[in-house]
């Protein structure tokens, strides 16, 4: 644990944010995967391919004899998924029951509760925006010249497992928080309003720029697997960091620093 | 002091147990329905003061790669329709009623002769998929026009001819509605041509309704009646649309 003094890290409305994100990418993850069961598939393209392949992935079952196989098809080649993707629990299913909300399938009540947390996060998202517009928050998150120098020695100190618990964050804390927040919150809901019709009609140059709703589709997907493994580092590093002091961080602000013996 | 651990674990069994806890949501009774369904009309206000009177994003002879896949009813079994059906649907009217000066009974030729409007656009399921197609058909603000909709008139309501469940009371058909600012929007037609052809029976012959800024199942197929009304509460369950009765949005711009 590091013995320096208490720093207050995070404002207010950082941490309000975080807690309503760290809630609305919940159900929004589990009720996508309900939202995509209902065609478990992703195409590159304007349109699903039904009279010809553009597919990169799809889940399906297969009678094999008496048993139902799952069968997962990536890039062209095969996967027996059974027990996991295509098939769970002996039905017929792409994603298992574990995680979709809800647990049955209902498009209609995935479809809901997605939209209701994708509002969330929009509207605090803009709320953050412009708060750390305003507050400065902005340039804390974004490397700096001499940050970016100090990248090589912060990857070797990650790799040792030595965390440096500083008033202002590291160069790959910031390049974390910065590509979630800059880069793969906006292109999530960039890529998940361009498969709306309605919005279509209002942003057509959405489409050319993703090259069609059904490659949007997709995008929209692979962003969803980099923030879980985003999800996946961010609590490792809370729990090798110092979970106590971590948190602590996040739920009141204030943050225990390196001391001088620390160091 | 709070406990890490004890609190990750928790909320990692949360996510194991099949999230049965909000299995709840999908009643649609529920207050947790009612909570999360509120974002319809948030969703309906924002698109409406974004899109305005846009049109939907029109494609090119070269992007109709496939035929358009059926979906929902393909073959209606009720006798009438099965009959006229045979004889190519010479004997189909449109009826246009409800809140209009002058109720319209429109046949085939009839809505042939008017003029027509052919755009080539994508329609949505609601599952996800996509699929091309060229449609040609009259705008349906030409029709609801030689019927004069009074002044106190806020929906078209199509009512059709396929059965899609067959209830306690009897079978439920098909019934879908729109405002009128859909209804008068340039890109919405009746629909009675399809990729150069007749509208095929499995995709909604004689004709499907066409509202291209929303998705798949607001675009009623075999379609037999058009009523406009000022309310939707006695239609169905009183959502004002087969699926909308059935936990979908009724306003599908997303």
């Amino acid at each position: 644990m590091p013995t320096g003094p208490l720093v207050y890290r995070q404002r207010l409305i950082t941490r309000i944010t975080h807690w309503v994100w760290a809630v609305s990418l919940f159900f929004l993850m589990l009720t996508g995967l309900q939202i995509f069961n209902a065609h478990p598939s992703l195409h590159i393209g304007k349109e699903a391919g039904f009279q010809y392949d553009n597919a990169i992935l799809e889940i399906g079952a297969r009678q094999d004899g008496d048993t139902l196989v799952g069968v997962t098809r990536l890039f062209g080649a095969e996967f027996d998924t059974t027990g996991v993707l295509g098939v769970s629990n002996g039905e017929p299913r792409a994603i298992p029951a574990a995680l979709t909300i809800p647990s049955y399938q209902s498009l209609a009540t995935g479809r809901a509760i997605h939209f209701f947390f994708a509002w969330a996060l929009v509207g605090t998202l803009a709320l953050w925006l412009a708060a750390s517009a305003l507050n400065g928050h902005f340039r804390q998150l974004l490397p700096t010249l001499s940050d970016l120098r100090a990248l090589p020695r912060d990857i070797a100190d990650h790799a040792r497992l030595r965390f440096h618990h500083g008033a202002s964050y590291g160069v790959l804390q910031k390049l974390a928080y910065a590509s979630v927040l800059f880069l793969a919150l906006p292109l999530m809901i960039l890529t998940g309003l361009s498969m709306s019709p309605g919005f279509n009609a209002a942003a057509p140059w959405l489409l050319e720029l993703f090259q069609g709703r059904q490659t949007a589709r997709t995008i929209h997907f692979l962003t969803m697997l980099a923030l879980i493994a985003f999800f996946a580092v961010h609590m490792a590093m809370i729990l090798l960091a110092g979970p106590l002091n971590e948190m602590r961080s996040i739920l009141t602000g204030w943050y225990r620093t390196d001391g001088e013996k620390d160091v | 002091m709070f406990d890490r651990r004890k609190f990750l674990l928790g909320s990692t069994a949360a996510a194991l147990s099949g999230c049965k806890i909000f299995d709840s949501a999908g009643r649609s009774d529920s207050h947790l329905r009612a909570l999360f369904a509120s974002h319809e009309g948030l969703t309906r206000s924002a698109q409406r003061a974004l899109i305005g009177d846009a049109l939907a994003p029109e494609f090119s002879e070269a992007d109709i790669r496939q035929g358009q896949r059926p979906n929902g009813s393909t073959d209606p079994v009720d006798a009438s329709y099965r009959q006229m059906a045979q004889s190519a649907f010479r004997d189909y009217r449109l009826t246009v009623t409800g809140l209009v000066e002058t109720p319209q009974t429109l046949s085939l030729a009839d809505l042939t002769t008017l003029p027509s409007r052919t755009q080539i656009t994508r329609h949505d399921c609601v599952e996800g998929w996509s699929c091309i197609a060229k449609w040609q058909g009259v705008p349906l603000g030409t029709v609801l026009t030689l019927a004069k909709p009074k002044l106190t008139a806020r929906y078209a309501v199509f009512h059709c001819f396929d059965a899609i469940e067959r209830s306690l009371s009897g079978e439920v058909f098909y019934y879908e509605s729109i405002d009128l600012i859909d209804a008068y929007h340039p890109q919405t037609i009746l629909a009675y041509a399809m990729n150069g052809a007749p509208l095929p029976v499995a995709n909604g012959a004689p004709l499907r309704l066409r509202v291209e800024r929303q998705l798949g199942y607001k675009m009623a197929k075999y379609v037999h009646t058009i009523e406009l009304t000022d309310s939707l509460a006695t239609l169905g369950f009183g959502k004002g649309s087969y699926w909308a009765d059935r936990g979908y949005e009724r306003y599908a711009g997303i």
